[in-house]
């Protein structure tokens, strides 16, 4: 069997493989090499060397206050969304009436895209904010929670559906068995419940720390950085520094660089602390 | 059954290959690429692109950037093996940035043809940018309104009408009256609101930026296009502040919401008559005349010059000047460019070609070609006409083509929303825009 779908590998493959390469693997070490290199477009690149990676840290270009900003809401965020998602499945696992409706309303925010969810989270919050005659862009806390609002709104739901997933794999023979040794229903959450999630809670983990470091559209169209950029995110300083000035096209290339490293690590990190838990059942 | 999957699979991998091959199709040659700045001419240049098919023979694809998104879309486009053949530049800073692919147009017929030849953009003996456009900017008003206002009884200003306007306290103090008598005039505010939302504010940092800088230039004697600009004093700070207060203090909307306002809000108020001023050019005709509901009268849009309170401003006209520059990419096949540089001179010189831009593009183009009567016809384009052939009037170039960088724009632009929410002074945004402006230049 084995030797006879090796016979097809590349059928089945390469398709797939060369749909990789065109859009993942070319553009990702194209980039690589342009944090090297001065250009205006990305085939009259001249090589630097490790200028491009020395501005992007020495020019005070905002790359460090961003990351500073990004960290602050990817931990209250991450902390947010997991805790509400779950509190969510566990309420949406009790076999309540209109259930299967329940769910279905609490993921559709997930379905409409960043730009659309930060121009209507601005009407909402700014109409909100009018009450004290100010605006979101007044002060950078307002964007910070107007930001961690939006994403919690967006990705509650997503992350709910695994958790509901989890949740409904765990054997109801354990359950029962521990109704009947008398466990309380704390107890159950604690030694039962929780332990048998965990590859849930891993995967949403991951998805929540990866979503919130490479946050953009959402950042974009809620407060474009203002006031003053100190409301924008990684993602969009890389953007801004990109386009903003004539020649600091390789900086910004260069700080994507940095930035893909530091979430490709994060992300690794996780999922390494994150398995080491997980138990069967 | 194994067989026929595997038919299939063969035949998508067929079409996938047969696609991407499909896409690396070279172009013919006789097709000229044209990228488009301006979004509002868009449906234009597709007429402009049919018209010279039927009578030429020759294809031309346009392909129009989204608003604030040029330069991106032409850094891309370049990349490609079907790169655009004529594209554009905005001023010097442009120019440095695509250097190694204009093409040197000192000996085409559009050149010889271009009126005020400083207006273009050279280096040694190369002219490498045509202006295509000339535009101007000042405050528009709505003259029903202000002429309402100057038949109130109670008005506490002693000039008569609007033409009596020569300085900046003379619009200080009928602005300040104007907004006392709001009610009357049926009005929320003097001024539309000041956009001040990112990348709403460059009708601030740039344009208004544009008159202290220009003044600053000029009395130090600075050539803009030989000197070391690599750092200002912004010298004329308090006049800046002088407009920009009377702005943001006789608006419709409150300063500290000014952040989420975009330009095409302030032209809506405008348009629906709630404001009787707002600050833009004369692009903005077709924003003010496309607002459903629209309430003012063609003939009621006019400009007045931006008053700052500098000495001399009573000879102050509007700031005309241009920063869209026609370039031919020299990296294209020679038949290429020989075929641009026909279709541009078409375009400016023919009558049909003049036709296009006067009644649809809405340009004023700055070239012998043109007869005195083949302007646009609409009211702001007019007014920039009679302003440009009044006697004794200076006008105020475009200057800030060499702002130092969008970066420098866009932190200047956030600096004035500070200002206006109160979290900074202006002395600290002043201070602000001066470091900004040396670090931007290196």
């Amino acid at each position: 069997m084995h030797k006879h779908l090796s016979r097809y590998f590349g059928v089945f493959a390469l398709p797939t493989l060369l749909a990789f390469s065109v859009a993942f693997l070319i553009p990702f070490l194209l980039g690589i090499y342009l944090s090297f290199t001065e250009f205006t477009t990305v085939t009259d690149a001249q090589f630097v060397g490790f200028s491009n990676y020395i501005a992007a840290f020495a020019d005070d270009t905002g790359f460090l206050d961003a990351l500073w900003f990004t960290v602050k809401f990817a931990v209250v965020s991450i902390i947010t969304i997991n805790l509400f998602a779950f509190l969510l499945a566990l309420a949406l696992t009790k076999g309540i009436k209109g259930t299967n409706l329940f769910r279905a309303v609490f993921f559709m925010p997930n379905l409409i895209g960043g730009i659309v969810l930060g121009y209507i989270w601005q009407v909402i919050i700014n109409g909100f904010l009018l009450f004290w005659g100010v605006d979101i862009t007044v002060n950078a806390d307002y964007g910070f929670w107007g930001l961690v609002i939006l994403t919690n709104w967006q990705m509650i739901g997503y992350m709910m559906v695994i958790y509901i997933a989890g949740i409904n794999n765990i054997p109801p023979q354990l359950i029962e068995a521990a109704k009947i040794d008398g466990a309380t229903p704390l107890q159950i959450l604690r030694k039962i419940t929780l332990p048998l999630t965990m590859p849930s809670f891993t995967i949403c983990t991951f998805l929540t720390l990866t979503n919130s470091f490479k946050l953009f559209d959402q950042n974009l169209a809620l407060t474009a950085g203002a006031p003053n950029r100190e409301t924008s995110m990684l993602a969009l300083d890389i953007y801004n520094t990109f386009y903003g000035k004539i020649g600091y096209e390789g900086v910004g290339q260069a700080k994507g660089v940095v930035f893909f490293l530091l979430v490709a690590g994060l992300a690794l990190l996780q999922l390494y602390i994150t398995r080491s838990r997980e138990v069967e059942a | 059954m194994k067989k026929a999957i595997s038919f299939f699979m063969i035949a998508v991998i067929f079409v996938i290959s047969l696609s991407v091959l499909g896409g690396c199709n070279k172009e013919s040659a006789e097709t000229i690429y044209f990228l488009n700045f301006k979004p509002e001419s868009a449906a234009a240049y597709d007429e402009i692109a049919k018209v010279y098919k039927e009578e030429k023979g020759v294809e031309l694809k346009v392909v129009t950037a989204a608003s604030g998104t040029y330069e991106q879309t032409l850094k891309s486009e370049m990349a490609k093996s079907t790169a655009p053949t004529i594209f554009q530049i905005n001023g010097p800073k442009g120019y440095a940035n695509w250097k190694s692919y204009c093409k040197d147009l000192k000996d085409t017929a559009l050149y010889n043809a271009l009126t005020d030849k400083n207006l273009a953009i050279t280096e040694g003996d190369g002219v490498y940018g045509i202006p295509y456009v000339v535009e101007g900017y000042g405050i528009i008003y709505n003259s029903e309104i202000v002429d309402k206002y100057f038949a109130l009884d109670n008005k506490k200003v002693k000039l008569n009408s609007v033409e009596e306007i020569k300085s900046f306290a003379d619009l200080k103090a009928v602005v300040e009256d104007m907004t006392a008598n709001k009610e009357k005039l049926g009005i929320d505010g003097v001024f539309a609101s000041t956009s001040l939302k990112t990348g709403e504010d460059w009708r601030w940092q740039t344009h208004l930026a544009n008159i202290p800088i220009h003044y600053e230039f000029k009395k130090n004697g600075t050539n803009i296009s030989t000197d070391d600009l690599s750092e200002i004093k912004f010298e004329y700070a308090e006049n800046f502040k002088n407009i920009f207060d009377l702005y943001i203090n006789n608006s419709v909307t409150d300063k500290k919401l000014l952040g989420s306002k975009s330009v095409t809000d302030s032209m809506a108020e405008f348009a629906l008559g709630k404001c009787a001023m707002v600050q833009n050019g004369n692009w903005a005709w077709s924003q003010i005349r496309d607002v459903a509901g629209n309430k003012v009268k063609e003939e009621n849009i006019k400009f007045l010059p931006i008053y700052t309170g500098i000495e001399g401003e009573e000879t102050q006209g509007l700031c005309i000047g241009t920063e869209s520059f026609i370039c031919i990419n020299k990296n294209a096949s020679e038949e290429q460019q020989k075929l641009s540089e026909e279709f541009l001179y078409w375009l400016y010189s023919s009558d049909t070609g003049k036709k296009l831009v006067t009644e649809k593009l809405d340009f004023i183009a700055p070239f012998s070609t043109f007869e005195e009567a083949e302007a646009p016809k609409d009211p702001l384009a007019k007014e920039i006409i009679r302003y440009m052939n009044r006697d004794n009037v200076t006008t105020i170039p475009w200057d800030f083509t060499v702002f130092p960088s969008q970066t420098f724009k866009e932190n200047f632009g956030a600096g004035l929303l500070s200002y206006s929410q109160g979290s900074k002074t202006f002395e600290e945004i002043k201070n602000d825009m001066i470091n900004d402006w040396k670090k931007e230049s290196k």
